[in-house]
């Protein structure tokens, strides 16, 4: 084979890059020296001077892009969030708080216009990021070329005219935001949006800096060396579609103080027996755990849970093929939401963190101003109960005038998911008596598309939300709405989401209060939907990682507190 | 052997073309779309972006666009990667691929050789059975439960190599390399013995001993040449497979292999990425058996290239 020379060449070329990188490494030591000694503004404990602040993670998946106009996944959105600020910030209590923002902006009486004022900062190359750098990406997301999905799909119906715009009525120049000057950003709003603020810190909001954008042309975010940070740290040695990048402390940072790292190495690993080895090895601080490994660790002292702001359900389609379904009957409904043992499933079936739902709005999601759940809003609803559910599948089953039925659950193909729907099948065989359940299991991209054509009974599906407020979840199941395609329709249910973002949009109490009423109906008196679980993550983690935050939505971790204490 | 040469070519293209034709359409009949936020969007959004990547044209449209392109060396960008050219994306992850493939290959062949004529050689003795069991190891423990057994012994036990990831050099190549050799060993070792077996029993090499040839003689002159052409049959199609990535190996490892990409591309429906890969294996596997057919005339000269109609 007279391909195996270049072979050598190649290995013999990282070998040589691998002492070039380890050379490099030496530098950063220094570098966390100078920082350690410098930081001790915050009550956060001292760090000891001579420990390296080096954190070593893995990501399951690659970065496909890292352009905020077009990042629609979760590493990018997570990548994001920590080497680029935008006008707020998620706090370490999952607030969000002004961060390029000077402070609180003024909003107009009406709650339309918000004038930002921005703090001094820069860009990773010393330029001040300026209003302008808003108003450009703002813009550019909505520019019909830039084929933005996530620009148009969150600023649609929030700032002005961005739904026009996304319907190729106006120019995506009329977007109601507007650099007053350097410092002072003006943006106007269709309606009042009660969770606006806490949308200033998703990605799809953060600035660009057009000469370097229009400068960098096809290239711009092609890898690591064609993009500019203003957040916490920069990303270095990302080649666009590889396995490993680094997150290097921004020195430009306004904030940089705060920060402890110096460095941050990421892999990507897919394979969790990998992940567990690498870790135990401790080239790897943190290792996510699936399947068997999550209770092979289960008594672990390094697991860690989390609870994600993800939960599961059932969907129930009211109308297949033109005809309406036994599901169509909303005792058939509520019998099935209570058939079956949520806790013995999050506890035993799925055993790696969830946590059996209630309630279709997540725990640890939204809190009102005295920090309550909104999850304790309506309490336990849609709870297992086997007498309730077949008193109301006997109701049921005599309206349809039939003594068995059959349905189909749709699920997905992944070990746990095949696991999870034999659960289901015999719980509501057992306690439902005449019931046939038949098992469709497929992949992801054909249950969408069998989603798409309400080619389904039963689909267990779920959903994470996209910004801070119950109304993520809740506009799902507005009668004709682009996700629900199980012909789901109740005026009232439709009435009570005009007024939460319409006539209540500035009451903050009696918002609150119709969006619990809603999230009752679509649960607990219409049964349009059964919720099952609140998606958990179990991870080992050593010990000496310390203040690591992770989010409920947008990116899903800030290292911009962590440090490395103890090693 | 020039007009053999020419006319193989020509038909190599052709294959190429159908190949290239068939997938195409075929991945247009999978279920779901490379935009992945598809069910987020409103209709007129989505065509915005599907105008954008040239999705909303009719399909043979797309059809005809691609294949021009593809005239012009041309595989577009992907959709998984933004920004990223499929040309490109093929050759970053290539690299570690053939470096895997090949070590693994002629590790796997080397010893296998050496097994199945030891094995022949020695037959039904303790050397046979021992050689037959490791073949049958090689053939019925699948690649990714070796692959995880040497992980944990050689990497988190003994801590000689390392555990996964492409960083440490070609110290990192080397358990997946004795993990892919696995395969092509059993298959070498069982072909070698078994043909040697049948050669060692012919006449000529009955002549060749009765002429005083020694037994090392007629063991690498004579048998072990006749032994080899079943062997290259299946190499050619072995090696295509082993080169181009192994999706289970490299994941396992952590290795930026092309193998993975191939899986990936299709699970998101990234159409640039299934059509560069699949047409990169394809040509690969198409010059390899070229190559394979030329060699039985280098090897055994009774394989006329040259048709019988010519």
């Amino acid at each position: 084979m007279k391909n195996s020379k270049l072979v050598w060449l190649l290995s013999l070329l990282l070998v040589v890059g691998l002492f070039l990188a380890a050379c490099g490494g030496d530098d950063d030591k220094e570098a966390t020296k100078d920082t350690d000694e410098k930081e001790g503004t915050t009550e956060e404990p001292e760090v000891v001077a001579d420990e390296e602040q080096v954190l070593n993670l893995i990501q399951t998946a690659e970065i496909p892009t890292m352009d905020s106009a077009l990042v629609t996944d979760a590493v990018g959105f997570d990548l994001l969030n920590n080497v680029n600020e935008g006008l707020y910030r998620l706090s370490q209590e999952n607030i969000a708080v002004p961060a390029l923002s000077d402070g609180e902006p003024t909003v107009s009486e009406d709650g339309l216009v918000y004038t930002f004022t921005l703090r001094d900062s820069n860009w990773s190359d010393g330029t001040p990021v300026t209003a302008n750098d808003f108003e450009y990406s703002w813009k550019r997301a909505m520019n019909p070329d830039t084929a933005s999905e996530y620009g148009p799909y969150m600023m649609s119906g929030v700032i002005k005219n961005a739904t026009a715009i996304s319907n190729g009525e106006m120019e995506y120049t009329e977007l109601g935001i507007k650099a007053i000057d350097e410092k002072t950003l003006e943006v106007t709003l269709e309606k009042p949006i009660p969770y606006f603020l806490s949308l200033m810190s998703f990605g799809t909001f953060l600035p660009q800096k057009e000469e370097f954008v229009t400068a960098q042309g096809e290239n711009y975010a092609k890898n690591s060396e064609s993009l500019l940070y203003n957040g916490p740290f920069t990303l270095a040695n990302w080649d666009g579609t590889g396995l490993s990048w680094q997150l290097l402390k921004n020195e430009q940072y306004w904030d940089k103080e705060t920060v402890k790292l110096t460095e941050i190495n990421y892999d990507v690993v897919k394979e969790t027996a990998t992940a567990v080895n690498l870790y135990t090895n401790g080239e790897k601080d943190r290792a996510g755990l699936s399947g068997e490994y999550a209770m092979q660790y289960a008594a672990d002292p390094e697991l860690l849970t989390e609870l994600e702001t993800s939960v599961f359900y059932f969907k129930y389609n009211q109308e297949r093929g033109g005809e309406k379904t036994p599901l169509a009957n909303v005792n058939i409904r509520e019998a099935i939401s209570k058939a079956f043992n949520k806790e013995d499933l999050a506890s035993v079936v799925l055993a790696n963190g969830s946590t059996a739902a209630y309630s279709f709005i997540p725990k640890d999601f939204v809190f009102d101003e005295d920090g309550n759940d909104f999850r304790d809003a309506n309490g336990d609803m849609a709870v297992f109960n086997v007498e309730e559910a077949k008193a109301a599948w006997e109701k049921g089953l005599s309206e349809l005038g039939v003594t068995e039925l059959s349905l189909e659950i749709l699920g997905g193909d992944t070990e746990l998911s095949k696991k999870m729907d034999e659960y289901f099948k015999s719980q509501l065989e057992t306690n439902l008596p005449g019931l046939t359940i038949t098992l469709k299991e497929v992949p992801f991209n054909v249950r969408l598309d069998l989603d798409t054509n309400q080619d389904y009974d039963i689909q267990v599906a779920g959903w994470g939300p996209d910004y801070q407020d119950p109304f993520t979840f809740l506009s799902l199941w507005e009668t004709d709405g682009g996700n629900n395609q199980m012909s789901y329709s109740n005026p009232e249910y439709d009435q009570l989401l005009q007024d939460i973002n319409g006539s209540l949009a500035q009451d903050i109490p009696a918002r609150w209060e119709a969006m619990a009423k809603a999230e009752k109906m679509i649960v607990d008196q219409d049964f349009a939907v059964g919720p099952i679980y609140q998606r958990g993550l179990m991870f080992l983690q050593k010990p000496y990682v310390k203040g690591v935050i992770a989010h409920p939505f947008g990116g899903d971790y800030s290292y911009k507190w962590a440090y490395i204490e103890g090693k | 052997m020039a007009k053999y040469i020419t006319r193989r070519v020509f038909y190599m293209f052709i294959t190429f073309f159908l190949i290239a034709t068939a997938t195409f359409f075929l991945m247009k009949a999978l279920p779901g779309s490379p935009i992945s936020s598809a069910s987020k969007l409103s209709p007129t959004q989505l065509a915005v972006v599907e105008a954008k990547y040239g999705l909303d044209q009719p399909i043979p449209v797309q059809y005809a666009k691609y294949m021009l392109n593809l005239a012009q060396g041309d595989l577009g960008n992907s959709f998984q990667f933004k920004n990223a050219s499929v040309t490109d994306l093929i050759i970053d992850r290539l690299g570690p691929s053939m470096l895997l493939g090949t070590q693994g290959l002629v590790l796997g062949v080397a010893i296998g050789i050496l097994l199945g004529m030891i094995a022949a050689l020695r037959q039904n003795t303790i050397w046979d059975y021992g050689s037959t069991f490791v073949a049958i190891i090689g053939i019925s423990i699948p690649s990714f439960v070796f692959a995880t057994f040497l992980q944990y012994w050689l990497a988190v036990e003994w801590k000689i190599f390392p555990v996964g990831l492409w960083k440490d050099g070609w110290v990192s190549s080397v358990l997946p390399s004795i993990a892919l050799a696995m395969g092509p060993l059993a298959t070498a070792s069982r072909f070698i013995r078994t043909e040697m077996i049948e050669v060692l029993s012919s006449d000529y090499i009955t002549l060749a001993k009765s002429k005083g040839a020694t037994g090392f003689e007629v063991a690498f002159k004579h048998a072990f040449r006749n032994a080899l052409i079943p062997l290259v049959t299946v190499l050619g199609p072995l090696a295509a497979g082993l080169l181009t990535g192994s999706l289970v190996i490299e994941q396992i490892f952590a290795i930026p292999g092309i193998g993975e990409q191939f899986v990936k591309s299709i699970m998101s429906n990234d159409f640039s990425i299934i059509m560069g890969t699949t047409l990169f294996f394809s040509a690969f596997l198409i010059v390899v058996i070229f190559l394979v057919d030329v060699l039985y005339g280098i090897i055994d000269p009774r394989i006329r290239l040259s048709g019988g109609k010519d």
